[in-house]
């Protein structure tokens, strides 16, 4: 297990999306032994080793402020390298197509995807802990009671990416991950002992993913 | 399955955990990093923190606190007390908080919750809504919302004030019992009922609830998670052993 060692100490930087409960993702990954770091810069998303895309606000609001900031292209670059980049809620919907509660706005477009409202019997938001299904194939996402808090949902896992699933009143995607990339519709960093886990599963083998995926090496260290 | 929330409450004054009776009789009862940490190591599904002497003081609730029990715990914490503008909710995100809630401002200028809600999520923008039975005729509901810790009566009917505060952007009601709150007499059932004929949004009851089967009945009326703090706080019953005793109740709860 020599590979999974290769992100240990890396660092882990946190995307100001302006509209998140950044402190509390900081905690999480103190409580792991990390020093997380908020990101200042494309050049900051570009380089760390780990970078974190939180966000409880809006969809318009966190997309202005990546394109305010000039952020999405280096996003982009780590998203679609596979390097180790986490989405937590709306981090997660920012990552896809467009959101229905942002008609107009275009998000990301990492995976391929349109984030709809939550219908049918549950209530909206979804509020609090539910359980999730996750294959066996998931490196990261594993099968638990996991916290959420959101309004919308994403309704198929994004094609060639390996998703976990939920039920509020209807079917949801409650995460999917490839190669160093995880995003969660649920919030590991208040999910107790399953979140933490997670974010550790994540810390100690996306680097290990992402170089087996298709890491550009000489690309990054050009840049960094 | 969304499960039902087992929520403790701490009442935080100059930066201890308090608990009085109709929020009066203030006693101390801890420090609040040390009773979170002890709550979520029992079961807790969240943390609610309510500064109760912010709004009277005129200032927004103390950062030191929120930042001492976020480091302490890794489950959602809701912190209230103060917030007048969004920037004031913004603020409390930064000190640690995952969601903020509103009392005395949002009665006093609705738009706050619209203005919280857009920027933040409907997720984010937490209605407390402290009500009382209503001493006369004129509500519809037989509750009137009660706002600076139940020392105004405001004249608002509380199921219109949560209907029109949902359609605002609000995406929980933190509904308080004010004849209830500390007294161990259970939830006010009607008041829940009323509520949730109102609205769609989660609900979570407070006042008054001091064993399992205020509970269960308390979700029964309506509620989709449950707040207590005294019979917590003082020891009657761990969150583990409350939990148990919901299951076997049949109420659906994190294990």
């Amino acid at each position: 297990m020599n590979a999974a060692r290769i992100g240990t100490g890396g660092e882990v930087g946190i995307v100001p999306t302006g509209v998140a409960n950044l402190e509390a993702v900081r905690s999480a990954f103190r409580r792991l032994g990390r020093t997380p770091r908020v990101l200042n810069s494309a050049a900051d998303i570009e380089c760390a080793e780990y970078v974190v895309l939180p966000g409880v606000g809006s969809f318009a609001d966190g997309m202005a402020e990546l394109r305010r900031r000039g952020w999405e292209d280096a996003l982009r670059r780590r998203v679609e390298s596979l390097r180790p980049t986490l989405g937590i809620c709306l981090g997660l919907q920012l990552l896809c197509d467009a959101s229905d509660e942002a008609p107009g706005i275009p998000g990301l477009g990492c995976v391929s995807g349109r984030a709809v409202r939550l219908n049918g019997a549950g209530r909206v938001p979804q509020l609090g802990w539910n359980g999730i299904a996750a294959p066996t194939a998931a490196v990261f996402l594993r099968p638990g009671i996991v916290y959420f808090a959101n309004s919308y949902r994403l309704e198929e896992v994004p094609a060639g990416w390996t998703g976990a699933t939920g039920r509020h009143g209807t079917r949801f995607v409650a995460g999917f991950e490839r190669g160093g990339v995880l995003a969660c519709q649920f919030h590991p960093e208040l999910s107790g002992r399953i979140g933490a886990a997670l974010l550790n599963r994540w810390l100690e083998g996306a680097p290990a993913e992402a170089s087996g995926a298709m890491m550009d090496r000489a690309r990054m260290a050009a840049a960094c | 399955m969304l499960n039902v929330r087992v929520i403790p409450c701490l009442d935080v004054k100059d930066g201890r955990v308090v608990k009085g009776i109709r929020f009066a009789n203030l006693a101390d009862q801890g420090d609040p990093a040390a009773l979170a940490r002890r709550y979520e190591r029992q079961g807790a599904d969240e943390i609610v923190i309510l500064d109760v002497s912010a709004t009277a003081d005129g200032r927004l609730a103390r950062f030191e606190t929120i930042g001492r029990v976020r480091d302490e715990i890794s489950i959602p914490l809701t912190v209230g007390g103060g917030v007048r503008t969004v920037e004031d909710g913004g603020a409390l995100l930064q000190a640690g908080a995952d969601r903020v809630s509103v009392n005395t401002a949002a009665v006093e200028q609705p738009e706050l919750l619209a203005g919280l809600s857009s920027r933040f999520g409907a997720q984010c923008a937490v209605l407390a809504l402290d009500a009382a039975r209503a001493p006369s005729n004129g509500f519809p509901s037989g509750f009137e919302v009660l706002t600076h810790s139940g020392r105004n009566r405001t004249g608002l009917d509380a199921a219109e004030w949560a209907r029109s505060a949902t359609e605002m952007g609000a995406g929980e009601i933190l509904l308080t019992s004010f004849d209830r709150d500390g007294t161990r007499s259970g939830y006010d059932l009607a008041l829940i009922g009323a509520i949730r004929e109102a609205v769609s949004v989660p609900i979570v009851a407070s006042g008054g609830g001091a064993h399992p089967g205020h509970m269960r009945a308390a979700v029964d009326a309506g509620a989709d998670a449950v707040l207590a703090a005294s019979i917590f706080h003082q020891g009657d019953w761990s969150i583990g052993r409350l939990k148990d005793r919901l299951q076997q109740l049949g109420v659906a709860v994190r294990r």
